[in-house]
């Protein structure tokens, strides 16, 4: 019976997120907002590879905006300077990160803990050095800009209305395919390796092939968004792709709850809106904010904060349904 | 490269290698007795130079009232950091320790941009800035200053951890923390000291680089980074070999600029540190997968 | 009966309520409305240090104007908001300043690399913008342009500067040493570009990050290869552990700095290691020293004198100075403009009268803006300027 209600809520609730999703970006609603709203959605985008990783191999990738920045910077090279199709460009882009991942990922999961956050933490900055340094290809610090608009035959996603639709589009299909993913045997299996290794491989898990294949995968999620993200604001530059980048995307996945799908849009709504619209108001003091925010999430709600908020509703649920059945 | 080049970027590479090597013992004795890796620990390098430069110059204070009360006040710090969050956090996943630690360090820089804004600030020398001549290099006194403070502070930890109670404690922590509890040590005060003593030799380092490398509220991040290299070169376990590290990735990115090979240019310098944090998890994560599955 | 109580309580709490914001509104309405102008600035971050004098010029500003009755009666609003020196951040910001907070005009970015960022999305909303940054990408080429202008020199005029005197002094070989950074890059590519324009020889290249703590090694090589001159491309900070170790180094090769310099930070970093530098830099710096008959002296004594009045001496800062340029051009603007323009008119309007500025006297120079000319500055806006026994230097 519990079964029965709490997906019954949960259609209800997803139900009412696509209707306030599709509503947002008119002017009449929150319009004004709809800026804000792409960047969450990109940011969602890449949060999701990361609640996978974390959440199911428990290992933790502190250089995750790596892998965005490979996407921004091969979507915005091939477009622009070798003026190849802008969806071609993105493929690719997904390809060779995805590839990179792969060559990459079995060296680096042999590592656990610590020292596996370190070595990502040490990648992610190598790849900001390149992005900084290899300027004849990035444009350098400055970036470049000039970068086309993504488009289909002759509609071309020349505004924030149109481009709103195409990242909440492609954010709302990485959800369903992960969903998917978790739910399947493949997702059952992820569960088995982080309750215990030993145990997954004594059935026949090859666990350490499972960690780079959803190593790989998160690494795809956020070069899409990172190509999204150049065809967006048509300009790349090294800054949004540094370790404090990679420390957000961390923020967000963990306060949406580390094996929590639909969480990864809650935690990057609220550290998105903390950032760009809540802390404004406190003027030099956000950084201190934000670092506070960051500690009593981690001290109260460690398991994410989405995930104890579901917890409150499904208990709260429990004791509802427990006095209905005895009155 | 000439002798007396050689002999130059040998010294400035010792001076940069000793900095390096003061960060990483904090990273070192925090990492050995609590495995946690403290994101903060550039934060208190940060907080010595800071506060030496209220003290001894906005304040008035004589010199080393100010930089004893520096490094006492970064060491309290460090103390509250570990009471109020670490410890309040109880059996949190590495995952979400790091992320605390990532949180603090924020928090720390945030309200030392706020206190101190964000101009670079330069606390007085310790004895001038006349450079010295030395076996056809030059050196600077406070980079003497700072290449003894380090082999001072090396000295005087290992005799501390080898010959007194707590010293001894901290080490049998560090060896086996379960060993440790069964004979009677108790691993939350431990912890305390242990945080104690790496914020305050943070902020020791922090003190006697600041007049020499300028100081703000944000070179934690910076100083953080090479002094976790220096400190996983020591495997997280020996403060010496962390020492030894921290002076050889300074020696190293010193000569590297030197020798003028191909395509490298200084601009790649920092990634130096870099790529030698890379080559030493992947080269000992045999070693080091071993040692996170024991614990 | 409780019950129908308690509602009507309710109810009245709740007609009071709208009353009272009824008649908030329509009081509000009696007074003029403001006008709203963007600025987004470096707070915090690698460019904060240009940024706060950026914030505090705005806000002196602002106090001033509204002080003084506002302009034509309207109380004037700049709505500022903190970059984190993050294009991305900086794109979010102006996004919002144009669509939530819909302001008419938007002053800033700090930096080249944000202020490049943002171009498309200016263009696209077709509201103004007065950049604080040097890149002349910015305004270049001026036909994508429409919507864009920039106030500070750009990092050509600054070498040029430097080159010129160069070649006055008969030095042809000279190593440079520059940050990694956009400032410096940009500063590198046009050091090497436009060198053999002046029959110099760039001996030796070399490169350090923000952050870096040490120079030596890079001095030790540049030492090596015995040139006449060092010319040094960064902000403050690293621009005076550079003096500081080539002074450790003891060498005595004369040392030319970036217009980043421009403030008596480098001179507190660098302490005695500072006497010597050379740099150039707006007049400001050294106003008390420039010639009555120089038309920017009234403008740049009352700039000094009502800064350093309000946040201290010695505070003067050439950064401040471009802020204080391009807010400027847009209270210009809006001292021109008729009553009842609509969002866009207005943003359209302050964009067609800041094209037409002519001869205005500013901080960093004097301008004129053409439908050719987004920057518009007349030669002769920049200063040599040499730091003796800490203090600034007219070099001429």
């Amino acid at each position: 019976m519990l079964a029965k209600v709490k997906s019954k809520w949960a259609y209800f609730a997803v139900a009412a997120l696509l209707i306030f999703l599709i509503l947002i970006p008119f002017d009449w609603f929150l319009g004004q907002y709809k800026g804000l709203a792409i960047f969450i959605g990109l940011s969602t985008m890449v949060t999701v590879g990361l609640c996978l990783l974390i959440g199911y191999t428990g290992q933790v990738s502190l250089g995750q905006a790596a892998f965005y920045g490979l996407g921004a910077y091969f979507s915005a090279v091939l477009s622009k300077t070798h003026d190849v199709n802008p969806w071609l460009a993105m493929l690719i882009a997904a390809v060779a990160t995805g590839g990179f991942a792969y060559i990459i990922g079995y060296p680096i999961f042999r590592l656990r803990g610590n020292y596996l956050a370190m070595a990502t933490l040490g990648l992610g900055l190598i790849m900001w050095v390149l992005f900084r340094q290899l300027s004849q290809f990035t444009g350098g610090p400055d970036g470049m800009a000039g970068i086309p608009y993504l488009s289909i035959g002759s509609f071309v996603f020349d505004t924030s209305f149109k481009r709103y639709f195409l990242v909440w589009f492609f954010c709302l299909a990485i959800l369903l395919i992960s969903q998917n993913i978790v739910r399947s045997r493949t997702g059952r299996a992820l569960r088995a390796v982080h309750g215990s290794e030993s145990a997954a491989e004594s059935i026949g898990i090859n666990v350490d092939q499972f960690k780079v294949k959803v190593f790989v995968l998160s690494a795809v999620y956020a070069s899409l968004a990172g190509s999204l993200f150049v065809h967006h604001l048509r300009f790349v530059s090294p800054q949004p792709f540094d370790f404090l980048a990679s420390v957000k995307l961390v923020v967000m996945a963990v306060i949406g709850g580390l094996a929590s799908i639909w969480g990864a849009i809650f935690g990057a709504g609220t550290t998105r809106i903390l950032s760009d619209e809540l802390l404004l108001r406190f003027g030099e003091w956000d950084i201190a904010i934000y670092g506070l925010i960051l500690m009593l999430v981690m001290i109260f709600t460690p398991e994410g904060l989405f995930v104890k908020l579901k917890d409150v509703f499904t208990q709260w649920q429990l004791r509802h349904s427990q006095r209905e059945t005895e009155t | 490269m000439s002798a007396d080049q050689f002999v130059q970027y040998f010294i400035s590479g010792l001076t940069q290698g000793s900095i390096y090597a003061l960060v990483g013992l904090g990273f070192t004795i925090i990492y050995a007795v609590t495995r946690i890796i403290n994101f903060a620990q550039g934060e208190f390098v940060m907080l010595g130079g800071m506060l030496s430069f209220t003290l001894a110059s906005s304040a008035g204070l004589p010199l080393a009232p100010a930089l004893l009360l520096s490094v006492l006040i970064s060491a309290a710090i460090g103390a509250i950091m570990y009471l109020l969050a670490i410890r309040t956090a109880r059996r949190a996943s590495v995952v979400s320790l790091i992320i605390l630690t990532i949180g603090a360090a924020i928090f720390i820089r945030g309200i030392a941009g706020e206190l101190w804004g964000v101009d670079f600030v330069r606390p007085p020398f310790f004895t001038g800035s006349s450079s010295i001549s030395f076996l056809g290099a030059y050196i600077h006194p406070q980079a003497l200053w700072i290449i003894g403070t380090t082999i001072v502070v090396t000295v005087l930890l290992h005799l501390f951890l080898s010959y007194t109670m707590v010293g001894k404690a901290l080490k049998a922590c560090a060896i086996s923390p379960r060993a440790a509890s069964l004979v009677g040590i108790d691993a939350r005060a431990m912890a305390l000291i242990a945080f104690a003593i790496a914020a305050a030799l943070g902020a020791i380092g922090g003190v006697v680089m600041a007049p020499l490398t300028l100081t703000a509220y944000n070179v934690g991040v910076m100083l953080g980074l090479k002094g976790f290299v220096a400190a996983s070169i020591g495997g997280f376990k020996s403060p010496i070999l962390a020492v030894v590290g921290g002076i050889l990735l300074g020696i190293v990115e010193s000569m590297a600029v030197g020798v003028d090979w191909g395509p490298f240019t200084s601009a790649y310098k920092d990634a130096i540190a870099l790529v030698v944090l890379l080559l030493i998890l992947l080269l000992r994560s045999g070693r080091l997968a071993a040692e996170e599955r024991e614990s | 009966m409780q019950k129908y109580i308690m509602w009507v309580i309710v109810l009245g709490v709740m007609v009071s309520l709208v009353a009272v914001a009824a008649i908030g509104c329509t009081s509000e309405e009696e007074e003029a409305e403001p006008y709203k102008v963007g600025a987004v600035l470096a707070l915090t971050g690698s460019a904060s240090n240009l940024g706060v004098p950026e914030e505090q010029t705005v806000e002196m500003m602002v106090d001033q104007i509204n002080e003084a009755g506002g302009i034509n009666g309207h109380p004037l609003e700049v709505i500022i908001y903190d970059t984190e020196t993050n294009a991305e951040k900086c794109a979010t910001m102006v996004n919002r300043l144009i669509e939530q907070d819909e302001v008419l005009a938007i002053i800033g970015p700090t930096t080249s690399g944000e202020s490049l960022a943002i171009i498309d999305t200016m263009t696209a909303a077709e509201t103004p913008l007065v950049s604080c940054a040097a890149s002349i990408l910015i305004v270049t080429p001026v036909e994508e342009r429409y919507w864009v202008f920039k106030t500070p020199q750009t990092d050509k005029e600054a070498v040029t500067e430097i080159y010129t005197y160069l070649e006055a002094e008969g030095i042809t070989e000279i190593a440079i040493i520059t940050d990694t950074s956009g400032f410096g890059a940009a500063g590198r590519d046009i050091l090497i570009a436009d060198a053999p324009d002046y029959g110099i020889t760039i001996l030796d290249d070399q490169n350090f990050s923000s952050g870096d703590t040490s120079m030596q090694a890079q001095l030790t090589h540049i030492k090596g290869t015995t040139p006449e001159a060092v010319v040094c491309w960064a902000t403050d900070k690293e621009s005076a552990i550079v003096a500081v170790d080539m002074q450790t180094l003891q060498m005595d090769t004369p040392l030319f700095c970036s217009h980043g310099i421009a403030n008596m930070g480098f001179i507190d970093g660098a302490g005695d290691a500072a006497d010597g530098v050379i740099f150039p830099a707006g007049k400001l710096l050294i106003v008390d020293v420039v010639p009555a008959s120089d038309p920017q002296k009234n403008v740049l004594t009352q700039y000094r004198d009502d800064y350093e009045t309000l946040y201290g001496e010695g505070t003067i800062n050439t950064f401040g100075g471009h802020a204080w340029d391009a807010l400027s051009w847009v209270v210009i603007a809006l001292e021109e403009m008729e009553e009842g323009l609509d969002t866009d008119e207005a943003r359209a309007f302050i964009r067609d009268e800041i094209e037409q500025i002519e001869g205005f006297i500013g901080i960093s120079g004097v301008f004129t803006i053409t439908t050719t000319d987004h920057l518009g500055m007349l030669p002769g806006s920049l200063a040599m300027i040499e730091i003796v026994d800490g203090k600034w230097t007219w070099l001429q």
